[in-house]
């Protein structure tokens, strides 16, 4: 048998890590999220002052490297109203911010997926059971609903995290749905069937790996959409209750003092619009390098 | 070889129908059904080779898939070895998708576009617990051997293959398990003319090194030929004949065979003055059969009868079987 093969040696495929370094914007923006996170988790070791202690001497005091008494750290970022400072707070702040950010969207893209490529692979009564549910839970407004967790629950973190999961699964669901539906009937699937793969493999091995990508990308920007959203619940005075604190109450907070104080509503400001940046640019890079059509060599 | 295992019949279909339904959902019932396969009866020997032929959309791909328990059937059995398949245990069936197996038209769509060549040929393989590991790897190596491949190819990705090696790696993939049964669903039209050859070549010598069953299906004619042992030639969901091959291409007894050998094209120039019956005028929709005889209302010889009554599948001569009320006799010159 005459078969024309090219000259096949194991061909050195450019690994993730070279591919990745080549996007300066996604490798910034990467960077930049890690230092967040490690700033978050260990937010006690960054920050120069309890973030709750106030000292109304030093109050609305502007950003300054010299300390503002002999020995004690200098307040970076400036204090606010109540003179605690503003750099101390928005280390602590993410934890909350992020927190919200990362379980809301991780609860629901697991939630939603399994649902959604259940709907999409079995359709039928499965389907129209499941979607009816969504459609249901994606109809109630995310705001009023969360007012009413704060009634109930009790504001704080808790509360929100419940109030947004009911949004979040339902665009999980949505999307791996569609897409599951788009595969269902292809060729791969029946090819799978026809060798005696089961239900499982063929939705978690074939389907699931086919159908992520566009998933991933949803699942970063979902965690950026959960930040601003608790920031606006938060600003509101719905959301975390002080003394906790998160960007959004700080912003909240500091909003009467933005003629005189800018710092206290900027520094916050800037961190969310930061963190938002990135994760979208890094969901960008995620969706151009999970295309299957752009793995090529 | 004895002539008791030659005639040892591996797969069956008895009045098996398909209907597909337009329209209708969860709660309302469907408009119409498209009659994609009804009421067909059909024997497949061991070692043999089926080819089923007839235009596009008359129910062959159908067959194929309801032969394999990938489609639900509407009416009808289906027996593999004398056992039903729409009646299988879970142990029966995993038993069954190893003996059976299906090769595709367009074998690239039926691969993981995210797994290497390996994977894909190794999954039969991994889904039945047969091998693994470093054993796996010696299986798939040598089933690209097999296939006339390098066995390097298995760290490639499908899609820097070309389409004939495509092909050959679906081939590969369905003849893993060492199965007894293969549907192959038009596995040369998607190929070039070039290596059409190669992979019908293939198709031949596995069936005599791995004792294959085929059931080939196509739509060209001269393909069947030279592969089959048996021929099976469909018009809208029902056969229409069935023979021996070279008892078919004989003794033509459906004006719709002779009327599918008249399309194939002369391929000499000097036979050029060769006058043939072109068949004229469009497949009638499958969701409204014309009543009678499906062929009828194309069919220059029909008669009154044919219009109104259906004519069964009869056995006219032994092992030929027709389903035509015309006493016809195909003598178009064929090449």
């Amino acid at each position: 048998m005459h078969v024309e093969n090219r000259p096949v040696e194991k061909k050195k495929r450019t690994t993730l890590w070279l591919r990745f370094r080549k996007n300066k914007g996604a490798l910034v923006s990467m960077i930049v999220l890690l230092i967040i996170l490690i700033t978050t988790i260990f937010a006690p070791f960054f920050s120069t002052y309890d973030p709750g202690k106030t000292n109304l001497r030093g109050r609305l005091s502007p950003p300054s490297l010299a300390p503002m008494t002999e020995g004690a750290a200098p307040h970076i970022l400036g204090t606010d109203q109540q003179g605690r400072d503003v750099y101390s707070r928005l280390v602590h702040g993410s934890r909350v911010t992020l927190n919200v950010g990362i379980t809301v969207a991780t609860f629901g893209a697991i939630i939603g997926i399994i649902l959604g490529l259940l709907a999409g692979y079995f359709g039928g009564w499965t389907d129209m059971i499941i979607m009816r549910i969504v459609d249901i839970w994606a109809s109630s407004p995310i705001f009023l609903i969360s007012l009413t967790f704060v009634m109930v629950l009790g504001p704080g973190e808790r509360s929100l995290i419940i109030a947004f999961l009911f949004n979040s699964w339902t665009l999980f669901c949505r999307m791996a749905r569609s897409q599951a539906m788009a595969i269902r009937n292809s060729d791969m699937v029946e090819s799978g069937r026809a060798i005696g793969a089961g239900t499982g493999r063929i939705l978690g091995r074939h389907i699931m790996t086919n159908i992520i990508s566009p998933l991933i990308t949803t699942y970063v920007m979902e965690i950026a959409h959960y930040i601003n959203a608790e920031a606006n619940l938060s600003f509101l005075g719905f959301g975390v209750q002080p003394p906790a604190t998160s960007w959004g109450l700080l912003i909240g907070e500091g909003r009467t003092y933005i003629t005189s104080a800018w710092w206290i509503v900027l520094f916050p400001g800037l961190m969310i619009g930061i963190t938002v940046l990135c994760l979208n640019l890094v969901g960008n890079w995620v969706r151009e390098e999970f295309d299957p059509l752009s793995i090529k060599q | 070889m004895s002539k008791v295992t030659k005639n040892h019949i591996l797969l069956s279909l008895r009045g098996l129908k398909k209907y597909f339904p337009i329209g209708g959902g969860l709660l309302t019932k469907a408009k119409s059904h498209v009659h994609a396969v009804d009421g067909v009866n059909l024997d497949i020997y061991e070692k043999q080779t089926l080819g089923l032929v007839g235009e596009s959309g008359c129910g062959k791909t159908t067959i194929g898939r309801l032969s394999l328990k990938l489609l639900p059937k509407t009416a009808g059995e289906v027996y593999f070895n004398g056992r039903n398949i729409f009646k299988f245990t879970k142990e029966e069936e995993q038993k069954f998708r190893e003996q059976a197996q299906l090769i595709f038209q367009d074998s690239f769509s039926s691969f993981d576009s995210r797994n290497t060549i390996g994977t894909i040929i190794g999954e039969p393989l991994a889904v039945h617990k047969i091998a693994k590991g470093k054993e796996l790897q010696d299986r798939v190596a040598e089933l690209l051997r097999t296939v006339g491949l390098k066995p390097d190819l298995m760290y490639e990705y499908p899609h820097t293959l070309a389409a004939g090696q495509k092909q050959c790696v679906g081939i590969a993939r369905s003849i893993a398990l060492k199965p007894k049964f293969i549907v192959a669903d038009e596995p040369i039209s998607a190929l070039d003319v070039s290596v059409r050859a190669m992979v019908l070549n293939l198709l031949k010598d596995l069936q005599n090194t791995h004792n294959l069953t085929y059931m080939f299906i196509s739509h060209d004619i001269r393909v069947v030929r030279w592969l089959s042992s048996h021929v099976a030639v469909m018009y809208l969901g029902k056969l229409v004949e069935y023979a021996p091959t070279e008892e078919i291409f004989k003794n033509r007894l459906h004006p719709y065979t002779e009327a599918l050998l008249c399309a194939v094209p002369i391929e000499s120039p000097r036979d050029r003055h060769i006058q043939r019956e072109i068949l004229l005028g469009e497949v009638p929709s499958p969701v409204d059969p014309p009543p009678g005889c499906r062929f009828a209302p194309r069919c220059k010889l029909a008669e009154e009868r044919c219009f109104i009554e259906d004519p069964i599948l009869e056995e006219r001569t032994p092992g030929h079987f027709v389903s035509c009320f015309v006493d016809f006799r195909g003598d178009a010159e064929i090449s």
